[in-house]
């Protein structure tokens, strides 16, 4: 199926991922393969078929209210590539 | 040309759960940031959501007292966008089976009453907290993961005191429920409004403005009042509007338009496969269903019907679960037929006396049974005045003591016994001569002075309603 | 015999009689993986010398007594390294261990670490989308181990491990362990937790053993199976001691021979090593018959939706704001992600993600995503079908024997093919297992897949452990 670079561009920008010209290009290219390659289920008949999202067959996995350790704000920051105090930071979010 | 408002609200609400919606962490609101977390609300690489089965209970008791459908088949979706304060980059909510669609709220407009459509109730789980610096923003995960309802209305709301209705009502039912604090504070209660303009009678909807960060209900009927007035404006200039977001400030009163952000939003909504979905059996909504307290509009319906109150005092005496707990506790307990007596002492005086100390009046913590004998004392056996009941009733809250037990502490009973105002009342007839002779005349107001001049001669302790009696006939006896 | 060239049962048989210390065996790998990891680059890591038990476990008397396991690198490890082999994880330290970690340190076994190598976030069949370097196959060290626990297969083939852990999406602990000569069971869907499984695709991904021989199999998986209350996908179902099954005859047992999986693409080679062990198997006393699983054609390109859609969704975590790679040159915060994102991630990492996000916008849903979730429904009643009237299915585990470094990893599509049949497994939930059964003329390993019914597990067990005690596979080992 027939990819434009305008969708996998739009694609990229949902994805939050940058690629430069050489790799737009090449996975345009691959995208395209591989869709081709996908389109062979068009030709399945699915009329009347239930989807299956969930292949086991349970319901109501639910648990009770109760409180579980949380983790110290320490543990949480620990790996963060910028923390200020207790918090998170990024770069300023703008409205 | 006139213009009509067009009106949707959705209303996100925090379940009152101990934990979150998909793991063990606290709720609690206000502590240290980034203390109530753990892999699962924080995203780790590897985490995996288990739902919460009170925030469900919670979910369907709202659902029913809404009156929706519940579907007996629901499951979470994942939303998925990316922001600092979503911790997956996908927000687990629900789509295309929410747990119920289809309900109302009704309200009265003017008297008449109005149904406001409910499209649908669902679940979803709420994300962090973003603070902004200069150069920086910086993300709290404590509230990521607390268990939310999406409460979404038809656009059925015309006017903005509607909208304000709409929202009082639907507090009052969820407070009943006891699922949430309903603090719009504290974020507990959050309210985004969708307003189109559209001529009168038209069909058609108008350019749709969602509008967003409005903190009260009043917030929310000021931010809609001042929408109204620009579009309004901008129409009748024949420009044209476009569709977008808005922002209320409070401060400015005004709304500020967001960036325009590119095109509608792409959430690539898909089932999560990480929970299994739900079936709610027909015993199980029926179990929820019979487990409803009475809700406020029902109560308020009862409470004029037994004890003969206008709609307009019901509705006060209901407007809070414990209050309206409390009033019947005191209408109940209350002797005389007429009930009416009672109302107007919780009504009045008692609510004066209960926001003053900033509480309602099951706060104040008087015991019924006391609230009930002093509306006995003043209104039927006339032991005291009202004026009098009035301060009896801020010291019995101050003091938790009995209205019998102050009145004879402070020996404030009206002196009502005819026999023992003569002399007074003669004493005013002599020294009042002028008047005597105004009221003779046919001045019914010199006739309340000479009561005024017996009160002062007692002191105040005189029943005025013998006296003025009294005087009448002892003046028409001369 | 060298102490780290023993299968875990033995080294545990001596280990219980007091013969030797887990410390002698951790020693004995380390001189191995001294010895030959340079060429086979089974781990990553190979700086980090820690290794952690239970503390209670050392006390008292545990199963497992400090045998080491080797962990691949997208499973948590507290405190330790996990990071996928991924750019866009560098430095990540879990502050939990997954829950197949924490029943493992509780039966006592030491965990190392230093992890294996795998191709980036379980996208490959060959372990050369890893961010450090492509593992080489320890029988040819010029062929690919397969992928995407790679690694894993490679260390427990090298004798450079005694046993392993993997996961498997579409094929990526059976496709290796055919590819290095060793034994990989996929379990049912649910059988094992995916709590701590830093997740590919979450409705197909499973945890799952790679080892020597089939009864070091059973006992791994006795260990990490259960219920977990952390993972709503966890089953709830008990579980049998698996290393009954071992030993137990297989005569009338119903082997059904799917013909789909014996077409055009399959190498001769592997045709004839697998028709052979069905033959072994029938002389053995089981029943085999020809069936038809007429949906196969399409399980690659429904994988290819549903696991990427997942995936897609699953990797959106990788953002730079709580952990991870941050670039340096960006400017504000979308900037950021999209500059992180594209740094860290690698070009399978890249074309997966983006062909999931595809798949589920605006406009393609229903074409693609819902389509693929229907088509799935048709695979998994092809297997219900068979697996009615059948104990099992035996196919081959994947078209080839290892194919050399860099010979598919231009053409996606070409090394998507290579799971043709592994990935029915994990679209139907069922449990599948590999184990070798015979070489080509190169000497490469070719594998023997057996699936069966929903956690019937002892079922594979009873199969595979008959079949490998009457061949010598299990047995042979590559000259290093």
């Amino acid at each position: 199926m027939e990819i434009k670079k305008e969708t996998v561009e739009y694609v990229a920008n949902l994805a939050r991922i940058e690629l430069n010209q050489k790799e737009l290009e090449k996975l345009s290219g691959q995208l395209k393969d591989i869709l081709d390659f996908i389109d062979a289920l068009k030709k399945v008949d699915i009329k009347d078929i239930p989807p299956t999202s969930h292949i086991l067959p349970m319901n109501n996995v639910l648990r009770e209210d109760n409180l579980r350790p949380s983790l110290s704000h320490q543990a949480a920051l620990k790996n963060a590539p910028c923390a200020k105090g207790n918090f998170f930071g990024v770069p300023k979010v703008i409205e | 040309m006139e213009y009509e408002p067009v009106i949707g609200l959705e209303v996100h609400l925090h379940l009152k759960t101990k934990t979150k919606a998909f793991c063990g962490c606290s709720t609690e609101f206000g502590n240290t940031p980034n203390t109530q977390v753990c892999p699962v609300c924080l995203g780790f690489p590897g985490s995996l959501p288990v739902f919460n089965k009170t925030a469900l209970d919670h979910a369907i008791k709202v659902a029913l007292a809404l009156h929706c459908k519940v579907e007996e088949y629901t499951k979470f979706d994942r939303k998925n966008y990316f922001y600092p304060d979503l911790p997956k980059n996908y927000q687990i909510s629900q789509y295309g089976l929410p747990l119920s669609k289809n309900g109302y709220v009704d309200i009265s407009v003017e008297n008449n009453p109005k149904r406001i459509g409910i499209i649908r109730v669902h679940m979803e789980e709420d994300a962090g907290k973003l603070i902004h610096e200069k150069d920086l923003s910086l993300v709290d995960f404590n509230r990521s993961g607390i268990p939310l309802l999406e409460i979404v209305s038809c656009p059925d709301i015309n006017s903005t005191q509607e909208a304000y209705d709409y929202l009082t009502v639907l507090k009052s039912i969820l407070e009943y429920l006891e699922v949430s604090d309903c603090d719009m504070e504290k974020g507990s209660l959050r309210c985004d409004a969708n307003i189109s303009l559209r001529p009168k009678d038209a069909k058609e909807l108008g350019i749709k403005t969602e509008l967003k960060n409005m903190n009260s209900f009043k917030a929310v009927k000021d931010a809609l009042d001042y929408e109204i007035e620009r579009q309004s404006q901008l129409l009748k200039e024949g420009q044209a509007l476009v569709q977008e977001t808005r922002l209320w400030d409070e401060k400015a009163q005004q709304t500020i338009s967001m960036r325009t952000k590119e095109g509608a939003q792409d959430y690539r909504y898909f089932p999560d496969p990480d929970l299994p979905p739900f079936i709610i059996s027909k015993e199980k909504i029926e179990e929820i269903q019979r487990a409803l307290p009475e809700l406020p509009q029902e109560k308020t319906r009862r409470f004029m019907k037994t004890y003969g109150l206008s709609e307009y005092d019901a509705k006060i005496l209901v407007s809070s679960k414990n209050n309206a707990d409390y009033a019947e506790d005191c209408l109940r307990g209350f002797s005389d037929k007429d009930k009416k007596l009672v109302a107007n002492w919780l009504i009045g005086p008692l609510a004066a006396v209960a926001s003053a100390s900033n509480l309602n009046i099951s706060e104040l913590q008087v015991p019924a049974k006391n609230f009930i004998e002093l509306v006995e004392l003043v209104e039927k056996k006339q032991v005291i005045s009202s004026l009098t009941g009035k301060s009896v009733l801020q010291e019995m809250a101050e003091t938790k003591k009995t209205a019998s037990q102050i009145i004879e502490e402070k020996n404030l009973a009206q002196i009502s016994d005819p026999q023992s105002l003569e002399k007074e009342i003669e004493e005013v007839i002599k020294e009042n001569a002028k008047s005597v002779d105004d009221f003779k005349a046919g001045k019914a107001n010199a006739l309340m002075f000479l009561v005024g001049q017996a009160m002062k001669k007692t002191k105040g302790k005189a029943n005025p309603k013998v006296v003025q009696e009294l005087l009448k006939r002892r003046l028409s006896d001369a | 015999m060298k102490l780290n060239a023993l299968t875990a049962h033995e080294l545990l048989e001596r280990l219980d009689k007091k013969d030797l210390s887990s410390s002698e065996i951790i020693s004995s790998l380390d001189r191995q993986i001294q010895e030959t990891d340079s060429k086979v680059k089974a781990y990553v890591r190979l700086d980090k010398t820690q290794t952690q038990t239970a503390k209670q476990a050392s006390k008292s008397e545990s199963i497992l007594k400090g045998l080491p396991i080797a962990i691949k690198d997208n499973i948590c490890t507290e405190g330790f390294h996990t990071e996928c082999c991924s750019k866009i994880l560098a430095g990540f330290k879990p502050p939990y261990d997954a829950t197949v970690i924490k029943k493992l340190k509780e039966a006592g076994a030491s965990i190392s670490e230093k992890k294996t190598n795998m191709d980036e976030f379980a996208f490959g069949s060959s372990t050369e989308n890893s961010c450090f370097y492509p593992t080489h196959n320890p029988w040819n060290l010029e062929c690919v181990p397969g992928g995407s626990s790679g690694g894993s297969a490679a260390s427990v083939a090298s004798d450079e491990a005694v046993w392993a852990l993997g996961s498997d999406t579409g094929g990526s602990i059976r496709q290796p362990a055919s590819f290095c000569g060793v034994v990989g069971l996929k379990p049912t869907y649910g059988r094992v937790s995916r709590y701590g499984l830093i997740a590919f695709a979450s409705s197909l991904d499973q945890i799952g053993p790679l080892t020597k021989d089939t009864r070091d199999a059973a006992l791994l998986t006795n260990i990490i199976s259960g219920y977990d209350p952390c993972d709503s996908t966890s089953a709830n179902i008990k579980v049998p001691d698996f290393t009954q099954s071992l030993g137990m005859d297989i005569k009338g047992i119903k082997i059904a021979i799917p013909r789909e999986y014996f077409i055009e693409g399959l190498d001769t080679e592997v045709k004839a090593a697998v028709e052979e062990a069905i033959n072994k198997l029938t002389e053995l006393g089981a029943v085999s018959k020809e069936v038809s699983l007429p949906n196969t054609k399409y399980a690659v390109p429904v994988y290819y939706i549903i696991a990427t859609a997942e995936a897609s969704s699953n990797l959106a975590r990788f953002d730079a704001v709580q952990y991870g790679f941050r670039s340096t040159i960006a400017n504000g915060l979308i900037d950021m992600y999209k500059k992180s994102r594209g740094e860290g991630f690698g070009p399978e990492a890249k074309r997966r993600i983006l062909l999931g996000t595809f798949a589920l916008s605006h406009g393609y849903y229903d074409a693609y995503y819902l389509r693929a979730l229907k088509v799935r429904t048709l695979i998994k009643e092809d297997f219900d079908k068979v697996l009615k009237d059948f104990d099992c299915i035996i196919t081959p585990t994947s078209p080839t024997a290892a194919f050399k470094i860099g010979e598919k990893v231009e053409d996606p599509v070409k090394m998507y093919l290579s799971d043709i049949y592994t990935i029915s497994a994990n679209l139907a939930g069922i449990p599948a297992i590999s184990l070798p059964c015979g070489f080509t003329r190169d000497n490469l390993p070719v594998g023997l897949q057996i699936l069966a019914k929903p956690f019937d597990e002892e079922m594979i067990f009873r199969m595979a452990y008959t079949y490998e005690q009457n061949t010598p596979w299990h047995k042979m080992k590559p000259k290093l």
